[in-house]
């Protein structure tokens, strides 16, 4: 079999013709295999080996999460001046992962680009996953997680209510709405391809599980009718969380008074920098799970490049925002937002601020170039950039305004503990864990919704015509 | 096997789900809530004493002044609980010079009050239960209380009719704050805090008698989490 990314010349494409979103010669029978047989193969040795690998760093994850309540916060880096450290840090981070999940599968399904249903399944399932590792953060930070639950509105008999003028109370509704409207939004989506599994499957209790949650699904025009509905009102709820999630939890730092944290620019800014991580973890993800589970045909190259092209655009309003913090900085006159943003650039941080600026600016800058928005290995490895660059423009907006605000006498230089360190590659750990029990147990393209773009373009006869045309 | 479908006796199950779905929400926002509330837990305590002391004989049919044996209730934040010494200005069971009871002896031989006669030969402290027990990261005041017009009656209730002392206030914070939110009911002017049966001068409401006292105290509403939670 040849490699279905050399079978379609992406890069000599001519004007007006696209590569077909389902490449090869497939037919809705061998595409519904191939999606099937990710769930249905016998585990392959490579999985188990990385399965073990993060649950071992769940296991870390786990101990720690043990340490910190039986110890306190105190573990953390956290002293004075900068009392919000790594975690908040990470919770940015992992939210914004998140929401390359939403825009794929609310925005996108709006303005109907189809390209969206060879990777939505994937991405939502992400922005569960990561959303799961961001609320981990602010729960187990607060230092007495037993009364976490003081964080929800209830009648109480000590007549007290949360601060309803804090953005961090404004933050538990956004990510909570966030999490349950994605949760139903993928569930829903999933539903007629658990179906299909329930119909294909062998083992009795496989078939009682996909049973059950396929809720007696049957394909039945009514169904689909219905089903339509409400994808559709899904939709429409999910579209504004997109922009509401990431903006509210920017107001957690523009909210305050502190310089460098309190500006307007920040909510369209951390939007764009929120997609810009989430389609460059996307990528990350399903570079090597196309290559591993044979999914070449259907996340094709150009699925990639389209990606590659958001996160070109998410990334350079991203370096617009820095450039512009600098100028309002200066166009402020105020003494203490100028000292901010230089210290930052030239400060005892300039480290973090320029690996910060490589990442995020310059690297995603290469998809100019065809030929690096149509390479897999290469868009990976720039993928990753991003990765770190996201989380260094995390660390140093929470950590350089910190360290030095107003007072010279309080200054200080953060460093993190052995902790900080484990906790993140912890939640990595939760995260690929979580992720690969998805790959393992469910159907990881929506199957039901590619055979809907693939229809009329896509028998054998006249995908070969097709290929001979591009080339 | 045959695919997975849900047989047809699943449906007759909905309506009995969601029927235990709304009793489990009932049990969990009603039932719950009332059973664990300080108001069914800690309300109502009433602990034996070592001594059968009747407030209701002492400060009801007697009229003791509370401050009688709560001497520091105006000066400090602790309203003591008095020594034996203070009983024992009538409880003393000693006898005049030529053996008889003397004059200011009250029930010299009584069996309920040896308690009271051993703490005074041997100095040990007799052990009285603590009835109101607030915790220890809740700031309490006595004398920032009752020399602002709050009476004894408004958090102890009825003391001057209780046999055995009970606790009749939940004492948790919403109680706390629902005072502190809007004391005004709960204020009289400063000559009658110790009488418990006090009511307002006839055609006045206690909110009328309260604004005034508020007014003339410059008493405020004071709710920040440092005026308890120091």
């Amino acid at each position: 079999m040849t490699d279905p990314d050399k079978a379609y010349n992406v890069i000599d494409e001519p004007p007006g013709v696209r590569t077909p979103l389902v490449t090869g010669r497939h037919s809705y029978a061998s595409l519904t295999d191939t999606v099937s047989h990710v769930a249905e193969m016998k585990t392959p040795l490579a999985w188990y080996i990385a399965f073990a690998i993060s649950v071992f760093w769940v296991g870390v994850l786990g101990v720690g999460v043990i340490y910190l309540i039986s110890t306190g916060v105190g573990i953390w880096g956290h002293k004075n001046p900068v009392y919000w450290g790594w975690p908040i840090v990470n919770f940015v981070f992992w939210v914004g992962i998140g929401h390359a999940g939403t825009l794929i599968s609310a925005i996108l399904f709006l303005f109907r680009q189809n390209w969206r249903t060879g990777i939505n399944r994937f991405a939502e399932a992400m922005t569960i996953f990561a959303v799961i590792c961001a609320a981990l953060f602010p729960g187990i930070h607060i230092g007495r997680v037993w009364l976490a639950y003081w964080l929800a509105p209830y009648p109480n008999q000590m007549a007290m209510w949360p601060q309803f003028r804090s953005p961090l109370m404004w933050d538990v509704f956004a990510v909570s709405t966030y999490f349950t409207v994605s949760l139903l939004f993928w569930y829903m989506g999933m539903i007629p391809d658990l179906a299909t599994l329930r119909d294909r499957t062998k083992s009795r209790i496989a078939g009682l599980a996909y049973g059950l949650f396929s809720l007696g699904w049957n394909g039945s025009s009514r169904q689909w009718h219905r089903y339509e509905v409400a994808y559709g009102l899904l939709a429409a709820l999910a579209a504004p969380l997109v922009l509401s999630v990431h903006t509210i939890v920017s107001f957690d730092f523009a909210v305050s008074q502190l310089p460098g944290w309190h500006t307007t620019i920040f909510p369209p800014y951390f939007v764009a920098g929120a997609i810009f991580s989430g389609f460059a973890m996307v990528i990350s993800l399903a570079v090597p799970a196309r290559a591993f589970f044979g999914l070449k045909d259907i996340i094709t190259r150009r699925h990639l490049e389209n990606m590659c092209k958001v996160i070109t655009a998410t990334g350079t309003m991203v370096g617009y925002a820095y450039m512009m913090e600098f100028f309002i900085a200066w166009y402020s006159g105020s003494p203490y937002e100028k000292f901010a943003f230089i210290n930052r650039a030239l400060g005892p941080y300039a480290w973090a601020y320029w690996t910060m600026i490589s990442c995020n600016v310059i690297s995603p800058q290469v998809f100019w170039f065809k030929w690096a928005r149509t390479t897999p290995w290469f868009m990976f490895v720039v993928s990753i950039f991003v990765n770190i660059g996201m989380w260094f423009e995390r660390f140093v907006i929470t950590v350089t305004s910190l360290s030095r605000d107003f007072l010279p006498s309080s200054w200080d230089y953060f460093r993190p503990t052995t902790w900080d360190v484990l906790f993140l590659i912890g939640s990595f750990g939760l995260f690929f864990t979580l992720f690969l029990l998805f790959c393992r147990f469910l159907p990881v393209v929506a199957i039901a919704e590619v055979k809907g773009v693939m229809a009329p373009v896509n028998p054998p006869e006249h995908a070969e015509y097709r290929t001979q045309l591009v080339h | 096997m045959g695919r997975f479908t849900f047989p047809a006796w699943v449906n007759s199950l909905v309506l009995p789900g969601l029927g235990l779905i709304g009793l489990g929400v009932l049990y969990l926002s009603v039932l719950v809530p009332y059973a664990l509330s300080p108001e069914t837990l800690v309300a109502g305590y009433q602990p034996t004493q070592p001594v059968p002391f009747s407030h209701a004989l002492h400060a009801g049919q007697l009229k003791m002044d509370c401050r009688y044996c709560h001497t520091h209730v105006f000066d400090s934040a602790h309203s003591n609980v008095p020594a034996t010494a203070t009983c024992a200005n009538c409880h003393n069971g000693s006898k005049a010079p030529d053996g008889t009871n003397s004059t200011t002896a009250v029930h010299t031989e009584s069996l309920r009050l040896a308690p009271v006669r051993h703490s005074i030969e041997t100095g040990e402290s007799i052990e009285w239960n603590r009835v109101h027990d607030l915790p220890d990261y809740a700031y309490f005041n006595h004398s920032a209380h009752v020399n602002r017009g709050v009476s004894c009656v408004e958090c102890h209730g009825r003391v001057d009719k209780m046999d055995v002392v009970k606790r009749v206030s939940p004492m948790n914070m919403g109680w706390c704050l629902d005072c502190h939110r809007h004391p005004t009911e709960h204020l009289r002017p400063l000559e009658f805090i110790t009488k418990l049966d006090w009511e307002p001068p006839q055609g006045q409401t206690k909110k009328e008698v309260g604004e005034k006292v508020r007014e003339d105290l410059g008493i405020r509403s004071l709710t920040d989490c440092s005026t308890c939670h120091r």
